[in-house]
């Protein structure tokens, strides 16, 4: 028997982690001489208070449900794809050629097109390490580290000598066409006489996140490449037995992982920036690890934990503009929510894990 | 039972000294699981004593406690009539238990001396401890018969003869209480013999020893006393002269139990598979096999016997499609790739090749699995498992459940996970998986290795009757008595060679065990 239920193991333990985390955080916070509580509701007020706070943190969250997509999805062949930073900067490089190299008539033609060049772009980019990890055995957690690495100075070749327009100051591509602009959650929902906030990024990208976690969902645990996937992920040598090729697997989760990766790009390149700059990504490559490890790769998990990401993301900011709480104290704050969810796990696990334990022994004994 | 078990045993161990070991009440729980459920037990000084029982029924998780690696939740070990505190093997040794592990804990690149040495070395300077450890250890070698070269490394030496530096090392430590955790898995019959030989020389010096074994033959050849556990428990304690196998049998199961293969003569047709100048080399350019040649045919078992690691796992791997190989293999008539793309576990399926790994742990199942995936678990691209472009999940847990009632799998639930099944019923899912794909010929490794007794009954008749509808059958396995009571015919392997082929009913174990440890006599395989 599973030494925990599965409501405990999916649920329990994130909780618990995070209330933890918050707990410290409010400490730092005490020490520096501010109020926690108010920083809470601050935070709370800024990111979920209003329609504006709610589209930042689900813009946000959109890029983190793909990042973290494509860690959970390498992650299920027992792949730590690190690389989703490098994977979503090719990403948005694809989605920038797809958008200006054609004279889009309409978004609902370009965003197709976009979303597979960023994929494309983005498992291009996953595609070396994951063919050096296949044949040559180089371990995937360096290497695609590295390549975050060669991804932004490819980016910043990019953008200072081949797609500046002529004359521009700045190392950053054009103007996307007006007809690519992806219609915000605000056009999107007026028709229908909710008034969501006009000036907040979220946009369409966040409902093709949500396709994604279906789509992820359906791959892992429906269809027979997923089952490969996860019997690969589980025991090597029972995939050799079982006649499943480890090269397909470990080239095919891993594009499938980088093309999550580079669909991110839809989100922040095509639907907020309309036009790609240096560091697009922001980190998000990174914060999908986190993601994926809080919502235990499953896509289910992967989404609220995107938007528990995304509410940090939001809030932080909020909190940095309004009090005198630093900005460098927000990423603490995200790094302690970081460290309690995925690297201290064990930490909360086996002391639940022996509650149920003492239990469970109660029960059968008494 | 216990009756019997109070008395016999009350004579063999409880009068005169002090019992070298006694346990009072040694309960140790693993979470949910009791691995030792209230055990008492006395070993009387200067007495081969066996602890027998199946897998799973918490010989070994004792012997951790006696020897320090788990600490009890109750009870109280005494050693030569004191209490004695062990929690960890320092403690151990210092109350003079050795303990022999089933796998042994050796530095393969040190000699024998440093291997001896290694850990109670005396002072700053090795040479004196290494001088000291040389007299003792020729001294040693002359009175129990375990001749071994101080100098050899290692690695350059046998499996037998690193066991015995497994018991020079206890010694050495001046143990009085020798524990030997499953000695003879990996030993040839000749070997075994000679290891008891050993045990006995040191009980008869005033040594006392536990064997650990699941084997009723080591039982009744060399202990004075015996120990049954089952389920956690420790039933009835026995004077070994005074027992018999089938009584241990029916303690160690709890129900009666048919120790011989029932089954009829075989009545072999045609020739399913032919081997010929089957050749492996491994990644470290070692030739694993080197040059097998033979034939099973419908309606017949093959047996593959041998010590373990003389090139049957590497024939089996290389029939199911997992490693690489060079000469000539066929199937009904038609030649099987060897290497290249083509040379997967898939196509051996799709060519009616079914396959029992070895280690099901490893190859046979996804621990994390449910049964019901483990089911699918190379078959998954079976068009019967699939609906449209997505598998058929609901299909396969009705699948499951079907399978799971032939062949007696329990609990029958498809949704649990592989793991949490005991040996026996994961083998039989296993099991179930290859043999209903009626494949035309059969690869079984290891059938009942960690299976309990009554399981491995029911696997038997499963190959017997696949065997009966006139499939072919390649069985590989270490335990002699398996390959004697289930084939239709014997090869012996050793350093991959077959050694010879013999008839089950036209050969002794003695002349198998020879053929085991390389000594050819010119019979060679056909």
């Amino acid at each position: 028997m599973d030494v925990m239920p599965k409501w405990a193991d999916v649920i329990l333990v994130p909780v618990i982690s995070l209330l933890l985390a918050m707990a410290i955080s409010a400490l730092v916070i005490l020490l520096i001489g501010e109020d926690p509580v108010a920083a809470l509701k601050m935070m709370v007020q800024g990111a979920l208070g209003s329609s504006y706070g709610w589209g930042y943190t689900l813009y946000y969250a959109t890029n983190f449900i793909f990042t973290g997509l494509a860690v959970a999805v390498a992650y299920h062949a027992s792949m730590f794809n690190i690389g989703g930073e490098g994977q979503a900067t090719l990403g948005g490089l694809g989605v920038a050629i797809v958008c200006l190299a054609v004279p889009w008539p309409h978004w609902a033609l370009a965003l197709p097109a976009a979303m597979i060049g960023g994929a494309l772009f983005g498992a291009a980019w996953a595609a070396i390490p994951a063919w050096l990890q296949a044949r040559r055995g180089s371990h995937i957690v360096i290497t695609t580290i590295m390549f975050n690495f060669i991804g932004a100075a490819l980016l910043n070749y990019v953008l200072v000598n081949v797609m500046r327009p002529e004359g521009s100051m700045d190392p950053a591509t054009a103007n996307f066409p007006p007809a690519t602009h992806l219609p915000t959650l605000h056009e999107l929902l007026a028709p229908i006489g909710i008034n969501f906030s006009k000036s907040a990024p979220a946009n369409v990208s966040f409902l093709i996140a949500l396709v994604a976690c279906v789509a992820v969902w359906l791959l892992l645990w429906r269809t027979r490449f997923g089952f490969e996937i996860r019997a690969f992920g589980r025991s090597e040598s029972g995939a050799v037995y079982a006649g499943i090729s480890p090269f397909k697997i470990i080239m095919g989760a891993m594009l499938i992982s980088g093309a999550l990766a580079g669909l991110m790009a839809i989100n922040n390149v095509m639907g907020e920036a309309e036009r790609l700059v240096m560091n697009s990504v922001e980190g998000a490559g990174f914060i999908g690890i986190a993601v994926a490890l809080m919502g235990r790769s499953h896509p289910l998990g992967v989404l609220i934990a995107a938007i528990l990401f995304g509410f940090l993301y939001q809030g932080g900011a909020e909190l940095a503009l309004w009090t005198s709480i630093p900005r460098d104290l927000i990423v603490v704050i995200q790094g302690l929510v970081i460290l309690f969810t995925g690297a201290l796990d064990n930490m909360v696990r086996m002391p639940i894990e022996r509650v149920f334990l003492a239990l469970r022994r109660r029960r059968t004994e008494g | 039972m216990t009756d019997l078990a109070e008395t016999s045993g009350a004579a063999a161990v409880a009068q005169g000294p002090a019992p070298a070991i006694e346990l009072r009440g040694i309960s140790k729980a693993f979470g949910p699981v009791q691995a030792n459920r209230d055990i008492s037990l006395k070993v009387a000084k200067g007495t081969i004593h066996g602890i027998i029982g199946e897998n799973g029924a918490g010989k070994s998780t004792l012997m951790s406690i006696l020897y320090g690696f788990y600490k009890a939740d109750a009870g109280e070990i005494l050693i030569n009539g004191h209490p004695t505190e062990i929690p960890d093997s320092q403690a151990a040794i210092a109350a003079g238990i050795g303990m022999v592990f089933q796998h042994f804990k050796l530095v393969e690149n040190f000699s024998v001396l440093e291997n001896v040495v290694l850990g109670a070395e005396e002072g700053r300077l090795l040479k004196p401890s290494l001088a000291k450890a040389r007299k003792l250890l020729t001294q040693l070698a002359q009175e129990y018969e375990m001749n071994v070269d101080p100098d050899a490394l290692i690695e350059e030496i046998g499996v037998g003869m690193q066991q015995r530096v497994e018991i020079l090392k206890a010694l050495y430590r001046r143990a009085d209480i020798l524990i030997l955790d499953e000695p003879t898995g990996v030993l040839t019959p000749a070997e075994a013999d000679h290891l008891f030989r050993i045990l006995r020389g040191l009980r008869d010096e005033g040594k006392t020893i536990v064997l650990i074994t699941h084997k009723l033959r080591e039982i009744m050849e060399v202990t004075d006393t015996v120990s049954v556990m089952r389920r956690g428990e420790m039933g009835a304690t026995l004077t070994t002269s005074e027992t018999n196998p089938e009584q241990l049998a029916e303690l160690m199961v709890g129900r009666k139990v048919l120790l011989r293969v029932d089954k009829a003569p075989a009545t072999p047709g045609k020739t399913i598979l032919k081997v010929a100048d089957l050749r492996v080399v491994d990644e470290d350019k070692v030739e694993r096999l080197r040059g097998i040649s033979f034939e099973v045919r419908a309606g017949e078992i093959l047996g593959i016997a041998g010590v373990a690691g003389n090139g049957q796992s590497e024939l089996l791997e290389v029939l199911g499609g997992m490693i690489p190989a060079t000469g000539r293999v066929e199937l009904n008539g038609t030649a099987l790739e060897l290497t290249g793309r083509a040379c997967n576990g898939r196509n051996r399926r799709a060519r009616g090749i079914a396959h029992v790994p070895e280690d099901r742990q490893r190859e046979g199942l996804i621990m994390d699995f449910a049964a019901w995936e483990n089911v699918a678990f190379g078959y998954q691209n079976d068009p019967a498992y699939a609906s449209g472009w997505l598998m058929d999940n609901a299909g396969l847990r009705r699948d499951t459940e079907g399978k799971m009632k032939r062949f007696d799998v329990r609990p029958p639930n498809p949704a649990l996970a592989a793991k949490n099944f005991s040996g026996g019923n994961q083998q039989k899912i296993v099991l179930a998986r290859e043999i209903e794909r009626n494949p035309d010929l059969l690869l079984v490794g290891q059938p009942t290795r960690g299976v309990d007794i009554g399981a491995i009954e029911f696997i038997h008749q499963r190959i017997v009757e696949l065997r009966d509808a006139g499939k072919a059958i390649l069985l590989v396995s270490v335990e002699l008595d398996e390959i004697l009571g289930l084939s239709d015919r014997i090869a012996v392997m050793f350093d991959g060679r077959i050694m010879g082929e013999r008839l089950p009913n036209e050969t002794t174990e003695a002349e198998l065990g020879l053929l085991m440890a390389g000594v050819s006599d010119g019979k060679g395989a056909t």
